[in-house]
């Protein structure tokens, strides 16, 4: 908790000592660790290894500039809008998806998530394919201007937080639980009484949710939408940043998208090959870490303190 | 009433028969033996009771319910609890949180998102340890006790259920002498309220805690009754010793 808070701290202060370049791909960092959490919420929590999360973040982008540009709703109606109608969506993913584990259900989600990648290419007259949809604008929450880095940041930083603790409070539930035996033993689950499908079915929706979130905070820092944000690519890069940060831990995915959006913004500005630094950094973690940066960190301290 | 009775069960995997017309009545607060060679059946029969593997005919009913159409999990909150052949735990959890988490499986509470698992489920789970005599190593985790205790574990989960009919797959397999003693002592305290099936390939201590007994072959009943019945009858000395 102690750390929790430090680390909320230091955020929160950051705007004070670094630029606006800084500030932004901060902002970016909260946005992908939104993201990867909800990510965390099945591979980690669950045991349901996802290819296909991105057309959470992306339709739920994809509703909000459509409401917003062919309907000119307000922004504190399509929010709502743009996350009811891409968990309802998650909801039917779910039922499809779940029918398989494994393997399986990588295919599927990431079958299901192409699908909607492809649409959001070809459907010129309602996505302007390749072209992406521009012309967006932040909302302004309580007459708040979001339009400069700093307030947007908050804005981000405030929303990152919430989701954080929604889903840690999520993970330490009785159902978070329930949740866990269903990743370990799903066998022995079924035979002490659980639903091991319907408690699947309930994480996938809450994990869509998040990933409806991670998707406006996402059109709003962009102000623009694109079909790359529903590509396997992206379904692929939050999975790494869970991976590479330690799944099943709460703070793994958060690193791990510090890690990924770190090295695909910042390092890249000095390396011209950064995609290669990328591939390194990802093949120490697996061979050193394997549990991830987290989780690895953990085990080199407690062996130091040991010694110590 | 029977607290189980089965008629006309059937399941094959490919064209092998596995379970092979298989009719029985187990009465209540009964034990049932369920005996046979490998191979004769015994955990598909109960992988079918429980729901893990579906029929492909026959009817099980629990208590005079028609339970076939059941899910494995709908069946557990009609009062079925099994344990398992080979021991399935959750190595990283504590010997009481495996036991909660069986406590938390009838109760409504397992569907709370936003909570924290009240205390109380860790002091029942507590209390069900102390039955089987692991309350002093409570809170170790799974991967860190014997194999001897996590059979226990394994028995004190489904106690923890207080289930009408419990279903114990060789409860004694790879256990010592002493572990032996100690789990046919728990086994012995279970109330008559629970009707108990076992499979158990150790008969010289199984015969001694079983009413009845079945004997299984090649998916089929060959022989039931008393132990001196099934002792005496030929059809038991040829199939463990094959004259």
């Amino acid at each position: 908790m102690k750390t929790a808070l430090a680390v909320i701290v230091a955020a929160a202060l950051l705007p004070l000592i670094a630029g606006e370049y800084y500030v932004n791909l901060a902002s970016q960092i909260v946005i992908f660790a939104v993201f990867a959490a909800s990510i965390n919420l099945l591979l980690g929590y669950g045991g349901l290894p996802t290819l296909g999360h991105a057309a959470y973040l992306g339709v739920a982008a994809y509703l909000s500039a459509l409401l917003y540009l062919k309907l000119h709703l307000a922004h504190w109606a399509i929010a709502p809008l743009a996350l009811a109608g891409t968990t309802l969506m998650a909801g039917v993913f779910g039922l499809i998806a779940l029918r398989a584990t494994g393997l399986g259900f990588l295919m599927l989600t990431l079958a299901l998530s192409q699908v909607l990648w492809g649409t959001a290419y070809r459907w010129v007259s309602m996505t302007d394919g390749d072209n992406g949809l521009r012309g967006l604008a932040r909302p302004a929450p309580f007459g708040l201007n979001l339009n400069e880095a700093m307030p947007f940041y908050y804005f981000v930083l405030a929303v990152g937080v919430l989701a954080v603790w929604m889903m840690a409070r999520f993970v330490a539930s009785p159902f978070g639980a329930t949740l866990r035996g269903t990743r370990d033993q799903p066998r022995r689950m079924s035979a002490l009484g659980y639903d091991v499908w319907l408690i699947r079915w309930i994480t996938f929706v809450y994990a869509g949710f998040w990933g409806a979130v991670s998707g406006l905070l996402f059109v709003y820092y962009h102000k623009y939408i694109h079909p790359v944000s529903l590509s396997l690519a992206n379904s692929a890069e939050g999975l790494l940043a869970v991976i590479a940060g330690g799944s099943g831990t709460l703070a793994g995915p958060l690193v791990g998208a510090a890690i990924v959006l770190l090295l695909k913004n910042w390092v890249s500005a000095y390396i011209e090959r950064w995609n290669m630094l990328l591939g390194f950094v990802f093949v120490f973690i697996v061979v050193f870490m394997p549990e991830g940066v987290v989780p690895g960190v953990r085990r080199l301290w407690r062996r130091y303190a040991s010694r110590a | 009433m029977a607290a189980l009775r089965i008629q006309g069960l059937k399941k094959a995997f490919g064209g092998l028969p596995a379970i092979n017309d298989v009719s029985l009545e187990v009465a209540a607060g009964e034990r049932r033996l369920i005996i046979g060679p490998n191979g004769a059946g015994k955990t598909t029969l109960f992988n079918l009771l429980t729901g893990d593997l579906p029929r492909d005919a026959g009817s099980i009913a629990l208590f005079d319910e028609e339970v076939s159409r059941f899910s494995t999990s709908r069946r557990c909150h009609r009062g079925l609890a099994r344990t398992y052949q080979i021991i399935t735990l959750f190595p990283q959890d504590t010997l009481e949180h495996n036991v909660a988490l069986s406590l938390l499986g009838l109760s409504r509470e397992r569907w709370s998102m936003f909570g924290r698992l009240p205390a109380r489920f860790y002091a029942d789970a507590r209390a069900v340890l102390a039955q089987v005599g692991l309350e002093a190593v409570a809170h170790r985790p799974i991967a860190e006790v014997a194999y001897g205790e996590k059979r226990r574990v394994e028995i004190a989960m489904a106690l923890a259920q207080k289930p009408r009919v419990l279903l114990l797959d060789e409860p004694l397999a790879g256990l010592s002498r002493e572990e032996r003693g100690k789990v046919k002592a728990v086994i012995g305290a279970i109330p008559r309220e629970t009707t108990v099936v076992m499979i158990e390939h150790d008969m010289d201590t199984a015969l001694d805690m079983a009413d009845r007994i079945t004997v299984l072959h090649y998916g089929r009943v060959i022989v039931e009754g008393t132990r001196s019945e099934v002792v005496a009858d030929p059809k038991t000395r040829e199939v463990y010793l094959g004259h």
